[in-house]
């Protein structure tokens, strides 16, 4: 059947488009600075964690009755602690950064396995979790992604300036009198946030691709910091949409379909912008 | 008679905490002088800014700038980095960059208000870049770039400003008018600067503050042969380039 034909009669597919367009604006707003700050190891690194909170909240919930603890919480957790360990290790140990990233990045994925292993029956969560399920969402799921969107955009817009400064000059913006490492934790914790907003729509495994790759398309096209988040808003949103739709007849992931339009698109980009170059190039000659 | 600016008292400091990349270094700015930081590589001029700038703690001695500690006196500093350490591919407007000088630590949140942007247009008329508000910074020549980082550290209207080889990749027209610049403000503002090259330095500033392990100090028509070829273990090139007016 056809995406839009199907749409206004599948309330999972209209959770689903929901789901994306929330999940884009915070993944364009947040991914920009990921990109511009060229933290995206370290965007890696929470990605994968999460699985640790997916797993423990999932095994609490079956195994010990805790109905209170919900995936989406558990992912919660698990990013921002994952962000505050992230952040005070880059912080303390510069030289050893990338060798404690690398291993947070595979910690926190094989807790989240043995958790899973715990859990009876519930190894197909594995998948999902991995490779994301944007039509399992849920309407509960769609307001706590409005709430973190919310939370994501307003501090975003509010520390604008400061941001951008920490981002753009880190010595110059500690000179003004910035307390820069507490910038440096909250660009962390907003970007756990956004990867557990985006961890429902392509999985912990993708989440990197859809979190940069909207944001290096926009940073070629504008000029400024908030140009750039609102074309990767658009274009994350319009990947993720395309996705839905594109995945949708021949039932084909679409998280994964997802992914490989985003990348479809970059590389597009960057071969006009080396033809456009080459053209100025001769007709400068 | 006010206060030096700038006051070191045996300082000393070592990264490792054995090997001392500056020893007992006893030093005052005078309040309006024209100072330049000279010295070989790995001499302690960098070493030398940052203490002065308070990102690093000395390992003995004391250090005062504008009457206080250098963390507290860092926000009336207009400090202008080296714009080769900054990311080119980083999309922001000329506008932008020269408004990072009114953060401050008084401004918790919110957009940039109209006095931050009457500032920031006022100090890029000062340095030349006049209606360069909306230009990608990405796109400017090294020059330019180098007015702008200068328009950034001006804009928060700065008691002393320290410019860390402001002369680098500049040819030399461009260099003259960015030292006809910084005289210009001199006239208000104390200027320390640091740098490699001993080429400009003899006939802008008043006094050479001659950076290797130690730290001696020098009015600029002392300066001879004997002194730089001391300084730099006879490898330096000795140039004079006139300054006509």
């Amino acid at each position: 059947m056809d995406f839009l034909d199907a749409l206004p009669r599948f309330a999972f597919l209209q959770h689903a488009l929901l789901a994306g367009v929330l999940a884009g604006v915070a993944c364009g707003v947040v991914g920009s600075f990921v990109v511009v700050r060229r933290i995206t190891s370290i965007a890696g690194a929470i990605a994968h964690c999460v699985l640790a909170g997916l797993g423990a909240a999932r095994w609490l919930q079956v195994v010990h009755g805790q109905a209170w603890a919900s995936p989406m919480l558990g992912a919660v957790a698990a990013a921002l602690t994952a962000a505050v360990l992230i952040g005070v290790i880059s912080l303390r140990a510069k030289e050893r950064e990338d060798t404690l990233i690398g291993a947070l990045w595979a910690v926190g994925m094989a807790v989240g396995i043995l958790f899973i292993a715990r859990t009876p029956g519930y190894d197909q969560d594995l998948m999902s979790y991995l490779f994301g399920n944007i039509l399992l969402v849920r309407g509960s799921d769609l307001w706590l992604m409005l709430v973190l969107d919310v939370v994501v955009v307003v501090l975003c817009i509010a520390l604008y300036p400061q941001l951008q400064a920490v981002c753009f000059d880190e010595e110059f913006a500690r000179l003004r009198g910035l307390h820069v490492e507490l910038y440096y934790l909250l660009l962390l914790g907003l970007t756990a946030l956004t990867v557990v907003l985006l961890v429902t729509v392509v999985g912990i495994v993708l989440v990197i691709a859809l979190l940069t790759l909207p944001a290096a398309i926009a940073g070629q096209l504008t000029s400024t910091l908030r140009g750039m988040m609102a074309a990767a808003a658009a274009l994350s949103i319009a990947f993720t949409i395309t996705g839905l739709a594109v995945s949708y007849g021949p039932d084909l992931p679409a998280g994964a379909t997802t992914i490989v339009i985003a990348g479809l698109a970059y590389l597009g980009v960057l071969a006009l912008r080396r033809l456009i170059g080459a053209a100025r190039a001769s007709r400068a000659h | 008679m006010s206060a030096p600016v700038i006051e070191l008292e045996g300082v000393s400091f070592a990264f490792d905490g054995r090997h001392p990349v500056l020893s007992d270094v006893t030093l005052a700015v005078e309040p309006l002088s024209f100072a330049c930081m000279i010295g070989p590589n790995g001499g302690g001029k960098t070493t030398l800014l940052k203490l002065i700038l308070g990102l690093l703690e000395p390992s003995t001695g004391r250090i005062r700038v504008l009457g206080t500690s250098p963390q507290r006196a860092r926000h009336r500093i207009g400090y202008m980095s080296q714009h080769a350490t900054l990311d080119r591919a980083f999309p922001v407007r000329v506008l932008d960059v020269v408004l990072m000088g009114r953060l401050g630590p008084r401004r918790v949140a919110g957009p940039f208000d109209r006095a931050d942007l009457a500032a920031a247009t006022g100090t890029l008329e000062l340095v030349g870049l006049a209606g360069w508000e909306r230009r990608p910074f990405a796109d400017l020549s090294g020059g330019q770039r180098q007015r702008v980082l200068l328009a950034r550290a001006l804009t928060s209207s700065p008691e002393l400003l320290l410019l860390d080889e402001p002369a680098s990749g500049l040819d030399q027209k461009v260099e003259r008018d960015f030292f006809d610049l910084l005289l210009e403000l001199n006239r208000s503002t104390t200027v320390v600067l640091v740098s490699h090259d001993l080429g400009f330095v003899q006939s802008f500033v008043r006094s050479v503050i001659c950076v290797h392990g130690t730290v001696d100090v020098h009015p600029t028509n002392q300066l001879d042969g004997n002194t730089i070829r001391e300084l730099y273990s006879g490898e330096v090139r000795m140039v004079r380039h006139d300054h006509s007016e």
